[in-house]
């Protein structure tokens, strides 16, 4: 197995994202000193990360351990469904939350009827509550990807062991979990590090600062770059602890090879866990679902008169969103084969570097790009291009997230195999990799396509008028006092984003079941 | 097929697509706010109006809101590409002019119409409004006439960040300029009145129409959109009797430019009826100069402030970190 495609990958991610910064700091001069109103932030932006984490992991083991040994009707649209609100773009899917939370929403609507008082959604719960929403059902699917890892044959050994659900808990599940759920907590600490309008929408006043809304503050109120680039040094070494943290913490699982076929489950039976999981799952579809109609409901009427520059506009981001795609898989695969290649320490610390990516600000990584590309060119003109090179980089992490426990178990349990056989290169690809890894891969591509489309971060800055992607538009619209019209093209934003991520997942599930 | 490989090429090949069409007219690049030059903002038409008397190009560069508009023009420094920069208020002119990037402007004669004297010499203003809470008139019968009012009610408010948004950062000095030292106690005693502090209007504004606060810091002219495109009469702006603090949109010419003349001739235009008239029903705003016509007839029911509140530029800046902290500090507690 060639290393340079993943070097190459790696060294294009590593280059961007601190050559931005470097762009930044160079420009600065120097740091400037970070303030105890800074640390205040770092306190509290680790502390609504870390408990946004814990609870979204926590709560989809549960839910994906239901979804994983149940069989239902509707189960492939659950499980569909799921990539939804992640791939939301973020004042979308809040403005969906409070439309049932908020304090004009269902829920209180029902508690009025009642006699119940008030609920505010507004403070850290409020956060907790829209982190979690965001990426409890990324977590379900990423351990469901963990779930379906485990080969069919364990079940059947299990079953024939007479191993009740504890047992299958005990011998199988939990060596499963510790293998895949540190990458996934992590995950989304990492995410909800750098969330900035969940935290200002929610977060109830300026007790909810984060060092997200302090690099923004240096960037656009102060124009202090030294303090910017503090702040954001500050911010990777924070994500960066919690990477060391969170890989260190993992184990391989070693099942061995299986022969990929579904895992049929004879430890389900029980009338008691029967109930426990189908109040399980009603409960998060309710909760995953009821915020999602209720967007849908707002901008659903608004779709038909939407101006033609939206349309023009969601056709532009289409197209950057499978570009990005592209890219942002190419490069996911290609480090991530070269991850599995890495001695273990070599490989945390590889995959730790990665995630640099995913917590690098974007007013950052946009920044420095444009100091750069100021020396060359006129970066405006460049626009699209550079911001669907940046979405792919940024999306790069996630999709790396997805493949990697998949490519550790296909070289764990097919190397030797394939080196008996010959098998390399292209063949090995097409024969051995592409069967194994069709899921993920297409998941991972869903997921890049679905976060590009939704992007508003790095194009802003960027973006011309006359270049405009659809997030852009929606701002637009919503910045001219028309809301109807931004809740519908907000509408086709999400069927955008996750008709992309059907799309590709529908590929990856042309013959396999979760 | 085709319309894909059209989307790509459009999306991709900008530089490309665009010599084709350029010719040999001079290129005025003017850097402005994003919503300035949407298509749903006064940008196309004075574009069009401009285009039709200049013989040349004018091209809109648009890196966001107010904030990062200046924030790109001190990063792009002397080389910066912008010949006009349009779209900055008071609260931000004096760090932009400090910065030494921009140059007096030519104009002799132009009569203002604003709510204060105006006479400096780098900074035009092009539109200006008051800042104001809106409410619902068919939920909210008596509004509050002050802050204190405001603060003594159990009315919820939904407000903009002052560190992420200029009508967030007119609150701040609103406040100031009303009440100075004691802006601190209006701070704690309004904290229990608002719901959240969002990043930037328009996701104030959102909340506001779906109902999760009774009023959003918004303008008094913001009614004036509900009547002309929704013939909705129900928005009302509430009269505070400390007065209303102003916001007056400006813009100035780049010293370094490489076509002065066009931008002088721009900044003219600019105080000129054919672009003051695209102001009200775009920008939602009152023009700068008194158009022939008088004001759309959506204006005209608008509340009217007695007074006006304004901070000179320089001491808005210079109270500004400490007037966020305070702020931060009353509402943290």
């Amino acid at each position: 197995m060639p290393r340079w495609p993943g070097a190459l990958a790696l060294g294009l991610v590593m280059a961007l994202v601190l050559g931005a910064f470097g762009a930044v700091l160079a420009r600065a001069g120097a740091f400037a000193a970070v303030t105890s109103a800074d640390w205040a932030a770092a306190r509290f932006t680790v502390m609504q990360a870390s408990l946004s984490a814990l609870l979204s992991a926590g709560l989809a083991v549960p839910v994906a351990r239901a979804l994983a040994r149940r069989r239902f009707p509707g189960r492939q649209l659950v499980i569909v469904a799921l990539g939804a609100p992640f791939i939301l773009p973020v004042i979308v899917a809040v403005m969906g939350l409070l439309a049932i939370f908020g304090r004009a929403g269902w829920l209180n609507a029902g508690l009025a009827l009642l006699g119940l008082p008030k609920i505010s959604p507004y403070g850290l719960d409020g956060i907790l509550l829209a982190h979690v929403f965001l990426n409890l059902p990324f977590a379900v699917r990423l351990l469901l990807n963990g779930w379906a890892s485990i080969p069919a044959e364990r079940f059947r050994l299990a079953a024939a062991l007479g191993f009740g659900p504890r047992e299958v808990w005990h011998q199988i599940e939990r060596p499963m979990l510790r293998a895949v759920l540190p990458g996934v907590t992590l995950a989304i600490f990492l995410v909800c590090l750098t969330s900035f309008t969940v935290i200002l929408v929610m977060g109830g006043g300026p007790r909810a600062t984060t060092l997200e809304l302090a690099i923004y503050q240096a960037f656009r109120l102060e124009f202090d770059l030294g303090h910017a680039a503090a702040l954001a040094s500050l911010q990777m070494a924070l994500s960066l602890a919690a990477a060391g943290l969170g890989l260190a913490v993992a184990r391989p699982a070693a099942f061995g090879a299986g022969l990929g076929r579904v895992a049929d489950r004879w430890d389900r039976t029980g009338r008691g866990l029967q109930i426990f999981d189908a109040a399980l799952l009603v409960t998060t579809g309710l909760f995953i679902a009821a915020p999602m109609l209720a967007v849908l409901a707002s901008g659903l009427p608004w779709i038909a008169g939407l101006p033609g520059p939206v349309w023009t506009a969601a056709g532009r981001t289409v197209i950057i969103a499978l570009v990005a795609a592209l890219v942002a898989v190419s490069l996911a695969l290609a480090t991530g084969l070269l991850i599995t290649t890495l001695s273990t320490r070599t490989a945390r610390v590889t995959d730790a570097a990665v995630m640099l990516a995913m917590t690098a600000s974007p007013l950052v990584i946009g920044t420095g790009l444009f100091l750069i590309l100021r020396k060359f060119t006129d970066p405006i003109a460049l626009a699209l291009p550079v911001v669907t090179l940046v979405n792919a980089v940024m999306a790069m992490p996630f999709c790396l997230r997805v493949l990697l426990p998949g490519l550790a178990a296909l070289r764990a349990d097919y190397d030797r195999l394939s080196a008996s056989l010959g098998l390399t290169g292209a063949t090995w690809v097409r024969l051995v990799a592409l069967p194994r890894l069709r899921r993920p891969l297409a998941f991972a591509s869903g997921l890049a396509a679905a976060l590009s489309a939704g992007d508003l971060g790095v194009v802003a800055l960027f973006a011309d008028p006359g270049q405009a992607t659809l997030p852009m538009q929606v701002y637009a619209l919503a910045g001219a006092y028309r809301t109807d019209q931004a809740a519908g093209a907000a509408i086709v934003l999400v069927l955008i984003a996750f008709g992309l991520f059907r799309l590709f997942d529908r590929l990856g599930d042309r013959d396999a079941d979760l | 097929m085709t319309l894909i490989r059209r989307l790509a090429a459009c999306t991709f090949l900008p530089l490309c697509a665009a010599p084709a069409l350029a010719d040999e007219k001079p290129i005025l690049t003017v850097y402005t706010y994003d919503s300035f030059a949407s298509e749903w903002g006064p940008g196309p038409a004075v574009e069009k109006a401009f285009e039709a008397e200049c013989d040349c190009d004018l091209q809109y560069v648009a890196p966001g809101d107010a904030g990062a508009l200046l924030s790109r023009v001190l990063l792009e420094g002397r080389g910066t590409r912008a010949d006009v920069v349009l779209g900055l208020d008071t609260n931000l002119t004096a760090q932009a002019e400090a910065s030494g990037l921009f140059a007096t402007h030519s104009l002799t004669g132009t009569v203002l119409d604003l709510p204060v004297a105006w006479n400096d010499p780098v900074f035009v203003p092009f539109d200006w409004g008051y800042f104001a809470f809106v409410y619902d008139k068919t939920k909210l019968a008596t509004p509050p006439k002050s802050f204190e009012e405001l603060a003594a009610s159990d009315l919820k408010i939904v407000i903009e960040d002052p560190r992420s948004s200029s009508p967030g950062l007119g609150l701040l000095m609103w406040v100031k300029a009303a009440y100075g030292d004691r802006a601190a106690g209006i701070w704690s005693a309004l904290a229990d009145n608002i719901v959240t502090v969002t990043p930037g209007w328009s996701e104030a504004y959102g909340l506001f129409l779906s109902g999760e606060a009774d009023m959003v810091l918004s303008y008094t002219t913001s009614p004036a959109y509900h009547i002309f495109a929704e013939t909705d009469e129900t928005k009302a702006a509430a009269a505070f009797d400390e007065g209303h603090y102003l916001q007056i949109e400006v813009a100035a010419k780049v010293a370094g430019t490489d076509q002065p003349a066009l931008a002088d001739e721009f900044l003219s235009f600019m105080t000129g009826p054919a672009f003051q008239s695209i102001i009200p029903e775009t920008n939602w705003m009152y023009p700068a100069i008194a158009l022939d016509g008088g004001l759309p007839a959506e204006f005209a029911g608008l509340v009217k402030p007695e007074k006006a509140l304004l901070l000179p530029a320089a001491e808005a800046a210079e109270m500004r970190e400490a007037a966020t902290e305070e702020w931060r500090a009353a509402l943290a507690k």
